[in-house]
């Protein structure tokens, strides 16, 4: 019977637990409130909320216990919340590179960029298409633009041995229109028709030699380096060149082909009438999309994979940290087992206990919480990864974002440990038998 | 040794406290396995005894450019070199186009360079004689259910055929399969690249990248270099790699995965030694009286100093291999958790011994402060409570 009733809490503890941890901010503030008013308005309330006083004036006396739920619990959500911090920031890179009222067209059913083709032609019809946006001198606002890689000596390696692969776009006039955001920070932006490139600022953290005025070698061709850009999306983690002279590098018989055609629409409602138009031409067989929609899709496999792993390793360390807090809660409950039951013996009734211990757990838990999001926010927001990105081909860089809704879940994993981690502890002094507990010396 | 019973007594003194640490323990064992089970399996990458011998040729300008198959006979003419295969990336995709499915076409003598890749003798000799065949990996097979003499619709996001549809398809006549799985191609597909090469327009004789055996490990250096100075100076110059080299460059592209592990574990470890280490400091400060009594009867202090270290050290192990010994009865699970990404799923030697040489230091680190503390007791003191 026991047992059963012990395993039913369980299963209890475990479903509240889930539930919670998809609790939004605003359903908490409600049950803090309620919390707050049961602990003003009623007997029991103010029972339980001068027991928890007592508890958490007695704490320091306990710091050494007490630091062991507060560091067991930082060290989880400080692994969690940078863990989360990785595939945020690269979500959000990569979502920053789309908007609404820009449109991707490529070759049908491409994967990439790279995997699609565009002919000369086809480029020309989609350029024509409705609904793009014209520039002052009324030409339309679309970039045909030619997608390939090139293997480059990485930073710190051996510059024989170490290659990495970074994305190279070929990119006529339209392009710098296109994309406003994209401005030259040093240098001077590549003279069309010269084997010149600008290097994202992205790039140029990754890669060896990309300085203004230095060569760099891409398969036996020296290009120069003649400017470095900044975009603040994943666009800065490549080389941008002239179309004109990437293409017939790479694609000896093929160099008017293109891989993609970006364009400016005349905003995002022209979206629908734009892609009906190309869908429904004869002459091209394209998939169509926004550059958000596009740029989105690329990052989830991968922000993904990386929340699971973080979950995964997450749940594992919480499970241990849980034991840590239950350790603790338990000795603490053992040395006030006579303060316990004395109140319990002068009429303080069992839930204001279980309620104070569970709150005092739960607050060293939120300090933990706390304690673990800001080490990993002062560490890992703005630490500069990269990785080899699905759908891309060369390195992506991107930097680690420690967003609002990062630590919030931080948070919640804090607490959640906490809940679980007083629990127990809390239901055995409240079902102590007052005789005994106050016989123990 | 033949203290053990009492050591043994003294951790278990206090149950509930010594399980709960004890699980703190496995734990964190449990995560050092499975993350040292992963780093080891991105280290090992194309460490094989067959990988040693092979030697990767891409074009040095990036891995989507392709090389002229006139490379084949040069390369072949390079002393020292066994034989020379070849592939073409395909970009296969089933039912669905983001389902990716690597999918090769290769040379005839792929297979040959892969001794490791067991193929029936039957197998091998439909796929010799059916240009439309291919061989697809038992993992593959095991996952879409196919069997043998299936017709396989393969989408290309690449390469279309020569109606200009990028929809092919393909007899499947026979099995790749491999020792535990651990060839890559056990989750591939391969295809005839002459077939490949025939049907669509655009891959006119041309290979995406050469893989060469050489006959002595120790001249695969000089050889590398050889075959790059083949094509010195031309439009398509190449980038030699021993095998090892090669795969040990991608997993550096995806992420520094060494480093990861290394902080993940450096904070479990640290967030352990506070929390085993404040167990321990509560088992002594509780024990005082019995300890102040062992004393008295004659322990010496470097002894109690030891029964304690020995503790602590005890509580490490065993919690250690507990959740090493955890990590093998899950780790099976692991390789189609993570789609074959990782195949490394026991615990090897080397995890034991790094495992077992941590536990036995953190056991030493926490055990230290408390039993100092328990060597210092003054007798009389203890023993009146003082």
């Amino acid at each position: 019977m026991k047992f059963l009733v012990g395993l039913l809490t369980f299963l209890a503890v475990i479903v509240g637990v889930f539930a919670f941890l998809n609790l939004s901010w605003l359903a908490l503030l409600g049950v803090l409130v309620l919390l707050a008013l049961w602990m003003l308005l009623t007997r029991r309330g103010r029972q339980a909320a001068s027991v928890t006083g007592i508890g958490v004036s007695t704490l320091p006396q306990r710091l050494g216990s007490s630091a062991v739920i507060v560091v067991g619990i930082a060290g989880v959500v400080g692994v969690l919340v940078a863990m989360l911090a990785m595939a945020n920031g690269f979500r959000e890179t990569l979502a920053r590179t789309g908007s609404n009222d820009t449109v991707i067209v490529m070759r049908g059913a491409s994967a990439s960029e790279v995997s699609s083709v565009l002919g000369h032609d086809a480029t020309v019809v989609i350029a024509q298409a409705p609904g793009i946006a014209k520039d002052d001198q009324g030409r339309p606002i679309a970039s045909p633009e030619l997608v390939v890689a090139a293997n480059l000596p990485m930073m710190g390696g051996d510059p024989e041995e170490d290659f990495g692969s970074v994305q190279v776009r070929g990119i006529g006039d339209m392009a710098w229109e296109l994309r406003r955001n994209a401005t030259i920070i040093e240098g001077r932006k590549f003279t069309p028709g010269m084997r010149e490139l600008v290097a994202g600022k992205g790039a140029q953290r990754q890669f060896q030699g990309l300085e203004v005025g230095h060569e760099v070698k891409l398969g036996n061709q020296l290009w120069t380096v003649v400017g470095i850009f900044e975009s603040d999306d994943a666009m800065e983690s490549e080389l941008w060149g002239d179309a004109g002279v990437v293409g017939p590098t790479y694609r000896p018989n093929g160099g008017n082909s293109r891989t993609s055609v970006f364009a400016r629409l005349t905003g995002a409602d022209a979206f629908d009438a734009f892609k009906a138009a190309l869908v429904s031409d004869p002459r091209l067989q394209v998939d169509v999309d926004t550059t958000l929609n596009y740029f989105s899709k690329q990052s989830e496999g991968t922000s993904k994979a990386i929340t699971v792993i973080g979950m995964v390793v997450g749940t594992i360390m919480a499970i241990g940290a849980v034991f840590g807090a239950l350790n603790t809660m338990f000795a603490a409950v053992a040395t006030r087992a006579r303060e316990i039951a004395t109140l319990r013996a002068i009429g303080f009734r069992g839930l204001p206990v279980v309620i104070a211990i569970m709150l005092e757990t739960m607050l060293l838990a939120l300090l933990g919480g706390v304690l673990g999001g800001f080490i990993a926010w002062l560490i890992f927001n703005g630490y500069t990864a990269s990785t080899l990105a699905a759908g891309s081909t060369g390195q992506l860089t991107f930097e680690l974002s420690v967003a609002p809704a990062v630590l919030w879940t931080g948070i919640k994993w804090a607490l959640a440990i906490g809940f679980i981690g007083g629990l127990y502890p809390a239901l055995r002094a409240a079902r102590m038998p007052v005789t005994t507990a106050l016989r123990e010396s | 040794m033949k203290y053990l019973h009492l050591i043994w007594a003294a951790l278990f003194r206090r149950k509930t406290r010594t399980i709960l640490t004890l699980l703190s323990i496995i734990m964190a064992f449990l995560l050092f396995g499975m993350l040292d089970a992963v780093r080891i399996s991105f280290a090992e990458a194309g460490q094989s005894a067959n990988g040693a011998e092979r030697l990767q040729t891409g074009a040095r300008l990036s891995f989507i450019q392709t090389l002229p198959k006139s490379l084949t006979e040069k390369i072949a003419a390079v002393p020292g070199v066994k034989d020379v295969a070849f592939a073409n990336w395909f970009g296969g995709a089933y039912q669905d186009p983001h389902n990716q499915v690597f999918t090769f076409a290769v040379s005839d003598n792929y297979l040959d360079v892969y001794p490791e890749v067991i193929v029936s003798a039957e197998d091998r000799k439909a796929f010799a004689d059916d240009l439309n065949g291919i061989l697809a990996g038992e993992m593959l097979i095991k996952k879409y259910g196919w069997k043998i003499g299936d017709t396989i619709p393969l989408q290309s996001q690449i390469f279309p055929n020569q109606e200009g549809s990028k929809n092919w398809s393909f007899k499947l006549v026979g099995v790749m399969s491999s020792k535990d799985g651990r060839a890559f191609q056990s989750g591939m597909i391969i295809l005839h690249w002459k077939k490949f090469d025939e049907t669509t327009p655009y891959n006119q004789g041309e290979v995406g990248w050469y893989v060469s055996r050489v006959t002595d490990v120790n001249q695969a250096d000089r050889i590398a270099r050889d075959i790059d100075a083949l094509s010195a100076n031309s439009d398509h110059e190449t980038k030699t790699q021993t095998e090892q080299a090669a795969t040990r460059n991608w997993i550096k592209q995806m992420a520094d995965i060494g480093l990861i592990v290394t902080s993940i574990m450096g904070a479990v470890f640290f967030t352990l030694v506070l929390l085993t280490g404040n167990t321990m400091m509560q088992a002594v400060r509780e024990r005082t009286n019995e300890l102040a009594v062992l004393k008295t009867m004659g322990f010496s202090n470097h002894k109690v100093l030891g029964l304690v270290l020995g503790e602590s050290v005890l509580l490490l192990l065993l919690g250690g291999a507990i959740g090493l010994a955890l990590v093998s009865v899950i780790g099976a699970a692991l390789p189609a958790m993570s789609g074959g990404m990782i195949n490394n799923t026991h615990v090897g030697i080397s995890s034991w011994v790094v495992g077992i040489a941590l536990a036995t230091g953190i056991g030493l680190l926490i055990g230290a402060l408390p039993a100092t503390r328990a060597m210092r007791i003054n007798i009389v003191d203890a023993l009146a409570g003082r």
